[in-house]
């Protein structure tokens, strides 16, 4: 348990075991799932643009490290995640077809969730994702449910569930937590501090800066993480995984990261809350580069490969579009698929 | 090969865009990713960012200029290529300039707002309901008047500020209430009136008068077990969107049974009579300046609930007045029922040049012999009013007996 | 028949599903050691160990958040509130979550959960205490909201809705908890969105549910069917949504006039919504203006003159009545 409060500063590391004994395959792997995650959400944007994806869209762009790390990473596929509404990305990482999603967005009867959702609303029971949830702090007791019915029937399964910093501090939060820390349950909280609820800074909404010590007041088993190095999100999130499995205890876990674009596709990328300096500032630890570094110093991938690889997901994100495009709107008979 | 940079969506409720700031100048090199341009939304200022490397080839919209949504406002292309081409298309697609028509109307619409009313609207809103001539109804009650065929106006109202409900409608049928009488008019009592006849009342007059001086009438009556038609009715308005009343079950009875006996389908035209062979029958309908007889044509060939939608049709026009000529003259033979009045018997006159006419009693509920034994029953009875000129007796009969085993096995009126 | 309370009733329809199905589980605040606030859940934890039956922190939204994602990973909780004006802070988790999952989620997942405890109002709790709020639950789509108004159906109701696939909203009734009633003998249920007509009559049709039927209703059909010499039909509609809006359009096409008698407030009650409907859909066949009787537009006050006046009682029931059978 880590109760010491360390700020996250972005560091380059050197040393040859940091790659955690991971083959190369699953390292590759990981980097295949950031990138498609980045040029997925850049797709996106220029939608967004041309007015084909509506409503809210909340990307991801920065912030990758964290849904790889978390759910590529220290996760099985027949554990549960669930999230709020910058969604797409750990979708992906949870396995959810990359083309499904795209429809979603573009309101496409093979979207998702044939088109009922939208952006902020993916949900994928294949895989045991449990949504894209779009009011905030509403999903965060769910979780400690999913979590009490994995208990239930003595399954050694967990629960991801993340949230932005902003849903610290609604009830919900506070009613959930305490409850999974009450009665034991399965459900790693992770708070994805990006320091900014839409334009509100942390110290501006938050009595509290090191939102992992909210868990404190749960006894809860708590830890913070850099978010900008794919490899330290799996290393801690693993150990909160393998410690609910164990023990069925929870933990919340902060994990410090930054958003590139505004809070939605709606809102500016900096003005008053934020300067232009400070954004570029954190580019510079953006986490694909600083995973990139790290593969080509521990000679995993070359130049080469990662020009490939660069090629090899601007085909998926192209066939995800061109799916999307091409796929029926849905049929109005469905609107009224309200009880099962 | 370039591509066209577009005014991008920036908000869900953004129209256009002001350009605040290029970052690149004609001719420089961009790549993917990097910011290009700074644009003013309705919400905030944003950043566009190249999807493509390559060189600002052109600025189409200079700094401080406005867009709408999809319009060309630069081009990024390889820096030899020719680009004259996108550059004469035209900027903005067609649907923004609509959309933007559109919005300039909307405010004329919805800036007006509903103006509260004025103190003298809302004080009549709370005195009594006014007499502006309708006549006020429950809506079962409006139904059921015109099931049968009753005049609403007529029928006074016992339900709160006179509204004519079931109870009414029912004492109408029963014939305790005078559903027919004309509205009410203020009068001095002990003194007289001399009122002149409207036109239609004149022609009503003169015809009668030839007809009863000229037609000598015989009638003959006959009871009719109506069991097997209410039943049959009751089928109809089962599959039926709109109620088939006993009225339209009768026409179709009555154009089955002249088919057969087309002696009573027949006018008189001094030295020769016609016979048809085809029914075009004339119903009474009672209006308050007087009777009119709408024409159901055809009715041999038509079904109950053909018959049923013209004949509604054609009372609905005769109250308004819009019946054409032809709509009320040529009938083969008339019905005149007043069964709604709880009119158990009458006899009619004949409508000139017409052979017959018949006149329909209530359906009344009484104690008959069936099997032997005194049931309750429900019986109709029918008089034909006959020009003995041209139809004897034994015809007159042979008709009626034939309308009423119709009537009594109705399945056959449904072929 | 075995007579038996309300209470008893309802605690039996959970215990005999808790032993047909062991996904189902019992959450709420005091309902295992303390064997619930109203005693409903009395036994359950001796029998069911503390698994299955387990007290909730006073959290509404918690807990109500927490039995919707165990419905969606797969179980069958009911979650019982106190009383259903608490459920007020738990709003969230019933309209956004509950209801909407099953839609919103393209038929991924869905929410089978029973939310029940009692509504409306007691005596002397006052206006946060004492709200009828079926109204609002019933106008969300992909909610259901079922309220008995005897024993046999409330066994037979909330068997049902525990083997149902929706978030059930369950609406029982404090001051009925002692009501008795025969049931039936062993394994039965009652569906959903079925209405009964509790007694046949030929003037009017009174349309009304819960405690307001058993307390209130029958006393006064009794004593208005005497003092004006008519006949009424009573339908209990046992849900409220999906409502049996087809019984009701018979029946007024036999009486030609409608009376709803709800505890709820007018506004966009859900008489009106009933009102709207049989306007709709036996127009042809009123004979006068569908009425209600439903409580005073206002908070409901604490003294026992204002309480008695604001809710519907015998005396409101007759001059419905009378209005709407147009008797001066």
């Amino acid at each position: 348990m880590n109760n010491g409060a360390t700020a996250v500063a972005p560091k380059k590391t050197g040393q040859g075991s940091r790659l955690l004994g991971l083959s190369k395959e699953t390292l590759l792997d990981w980097f295949h799932d950031m990138l498609l995650v980045r040029r997925f959400e850049e797709k996106c944007a220029q939608l967004y643009g041309m007015g084909k994806i509506m409503g809210f869209c909340h990307l991801y762009n920065g912030q990758e490290a964290v849904s790889t790390g978390s759910i590529k990473g220290a996760i099985n596929p027949d554990d549960y995640v669930i999230t709020a509404y910058r969604d797409h990305g750990q979708a992906i990482s949870k396995g959810v077809d990359p083309k499904a999603i795209m429809a979603e967005l573009l309101g496409k009867h093979t979207g998702t969730t044939k088109g009922r959702g939208g952006s902020m609303h993916i949900f994928d029971a294949p895989t045991n994702f449990l949504g894209g949830h779009a009011i905030v702090g509403g999903h965060i007791p769910l979780a400690a449910g999913v979590a009490f019915a994995i208990k239930y029937r003595g399954e050694k399964k967990v629960c991801l569930c993340f949230m932005g910093d902003g849903a610290t501090n609604i009830g919900e939060f506070h009613e959930a937590l305490n409850l999974a820390a009450l009665w034991k349950l399965p459900v790693i909280y992770i708070i994805e501090n990006n320091r900014y609820g839409m334009g509100t800074a942390v110290q501006r909404a938050s009595a509290i800066e090191d939102l992992y010590k909210k868990a404190l007041a749960y006894d809860m088993r708590h830890d913070v993480v850099d978010g900008f190095n794919v490899l330290e999100v799996y290393k801690k999130v693993k150990a909160a995984v393998d410690h609910a499995r164990a023990t069925y205890e929870p933990s919340l876990l902060e994990i410090r990261t930054y958003r590139y674009r505004g809070h939605s596709m709606s809102d500016p990328i900096h003005g008053h809350y934020r300067t232009k300096e400070e954004v570029e500032e954190h580019k510079k630890y953006d986490p694909i580069s600083v995973f990139a570094d790290i593969l080509r110093a521990e000679g995993i991938a070359d130049d080469e490969w990662f020009d490939e690889e660069e090629k090899r997901v601007k085909k998926i994100v192209d066939e995800c579009v061109e799916f999307a495009e091409s796929s029926p709107e849905p049929p109005l008979d469905e609107l009224y698929e309200v009880y099962k | 090969m370039a591509t066209k940079i577009m005014m991008p969506k920036l908000s869900d409720t953004m129209e256009e865009g002001v350009i605040l700031k290029w970052l690149r100048k004609e001719g420089e090199k961009v790549k993917q990713g990097e910011t290009l341009v700074e644009i003013e939304s309705d919400k905030a200022d944003m950043e566009l960012e190249a999807y493509d490397t390559g060189v600002l080839r052109k600025i189409v919209v200079p700094e401080g200029g406005k867009a709408p949504i999809g319009a060309l406002i630069a081009i990024i292309g390889e820096p030899d290529e020719d680009i004259s081409a996108l550059l004469s298309e035209t900027s903005a697609p067609p649907k923004q300039e609509s959309k933007k028509e559109e919005k300039a109307v909307a405010p004329s619409t919805t800036a007006a707002p509903t103006p509260t009313p004025p103190p003298q609207q809302a004080q009549a809103a709370t005195t009594p309901a006014p007499t502006d001539g309708k006549t006020k109804a429950s809506p079962l009650a409006k139904r059921l008047a015109q099931e049968h065929n009753l005049n609403l106006a007529a029928i006074p109202g016992s339900g709160p500020q006179g509204r004519v409900i079931k109870r009414d409608i029912e004492g109408a049928l029963s014939g305790k209430i005078p559903a027919l009488a004309l509205p009410q008019r203020a009068y001095v009592p002990g003194t007289a009136e001399e009122v002149p006849l409207s036109s239609i009342r004149k022609t009503i007059a003169k015809r009668m008068w030839e007809s009863k001086n000229a037609a000598p009438h015989f009638y003959v009556t006959v009871e009719i077990d109506m069991e097997p038609a209410m039943a049959f009715r009751e089928q109809l308005n089962a599959a039926s969107e709109t109620k088939i009343s006993f009225t339209d079950i009768i026409i179709k009875a009555a154009a089955s049974a002249l088919m057969k006996h087309p002696q009573v389908n027949t006018t008189y035209l001094g030295d020769k009579m016609r016979q048809y062979h085809y029914a075009h029958i004339g119903v009474a309908v009672a209006l308050d300046e007087g009777l009119v007889t709408p024409i159901v044509k055809n009715c041999e060939q038509k079904g109950i609930g053909t018959i049923n939608a013209e004949f509604r049709d054609l009372v609905e026009r005769a109250r308004n007045r819009k019946l054409k000529p032809e709509e009320y003259t040529g009938a083969t033979f008339t019905i005149s029922n007043l069964g709604m009045f709880g009119v158990e018997n009458f006899v009619a006159i004949i409508n000139p040049p017409e052979g017959a006419i018949l006149a329909i009693g209530a359906i009344v509920e009484k104690p008959v012999v069936k099997k032997g034994a005194i049931v309750i029953g429900h019986t109709m009875n029918v008089t034909l009013s006959s020009d003995h000129r041209i139809i004897d007796g034994a015809v007159a009969a042979r008709f009626l007996q034939d309308f009423k085993k119709i009537l009594e096995n109705p399945a056959s009126l449904a072929l | 028949m075995p007579i038996v309370s309300l209470r008893e009733a309802l605690n039996q329809a959970m215990d005999e599903e808790m032993a047909r199905d062991e996904r189902v589980f019992l959450m709420g605040e005091e309902v295992a050691e303390y064997n619930g606030a109203y005693k409903v859940s009395q036994g359950l934890l001796a029998k069911w160990g503390p698994k299955r039956v387990l007290d909730t922190p006073i959290a509404e939204a918690g807990f109500a958040g927490l039995g919707i994602g165990a419905a969606m990973a797969g179980l069958r909780p009911i979650v019982e509130f106190m009383t259903w004006n608490f459920s007020l802070v738990a709003y969230d988790q019933l309209v956004n979550n509950a209801a909407k999952m099953y839609s919103m989620s393209g038929g991924h997942f869905h929410v089978p959960i029973v939310f029940r405890g009692p509504g409306g109002a007691a005596h002397g709790l006052a206006a946060t205490h004492s709200q009828a709020l079926e109204a609002i639950y019933a106008h969300i789509p992909g909610l259901k909201v079922v309220m008995p108004s005897t024993c046999q159906d409330a066994k037979g109701l909330l068997k049902t809705a525990i083997r149902d696939e929706n978030p059930i909203i369950f609406i029982e009734s404090e001051v009925m908890y002692g009501d008795k009633g025969e049931i039936p003998e062993g394994e039965y249920t009652i569906p959903l969105g079925v209405g009964e007509i509790k007694k046949e009559g030929k003037d009017v049709t009174l349309v009304s549910w819960s405690k307001i039927l058993a307390h209130v209703v029958w006393k006064a059909v009794e004593t208005l069917e005497a003092e004006l010499g008519i006949s009424i039909e009573v339908i209990d509609p046992r849900t409220i949504r999906p409502m049996d809006y087809d019984l009701i359009v018979e029946s007024v096409k036999k009486t030609n006039r409608l009376l709803i008698v709800e505890e709820g407030w007018p506004f966009a009650g859900v008489g009106a919504q009933i009102s709207y409907e049989i306007t709709s859909r036996a127009f042809d066949y009123l004979d006068a203006p569908v009425e209600r009787v439903t409580q005073e537009d206002v908070p409901l006050p604490y003294a026992r003159n204002l309480e008695k006046y604001s809710l519907p009682n015998i005396d409101k029931i007759r001059q419905g009545v009378k209005k709407v059978l147009y008797i001066d």
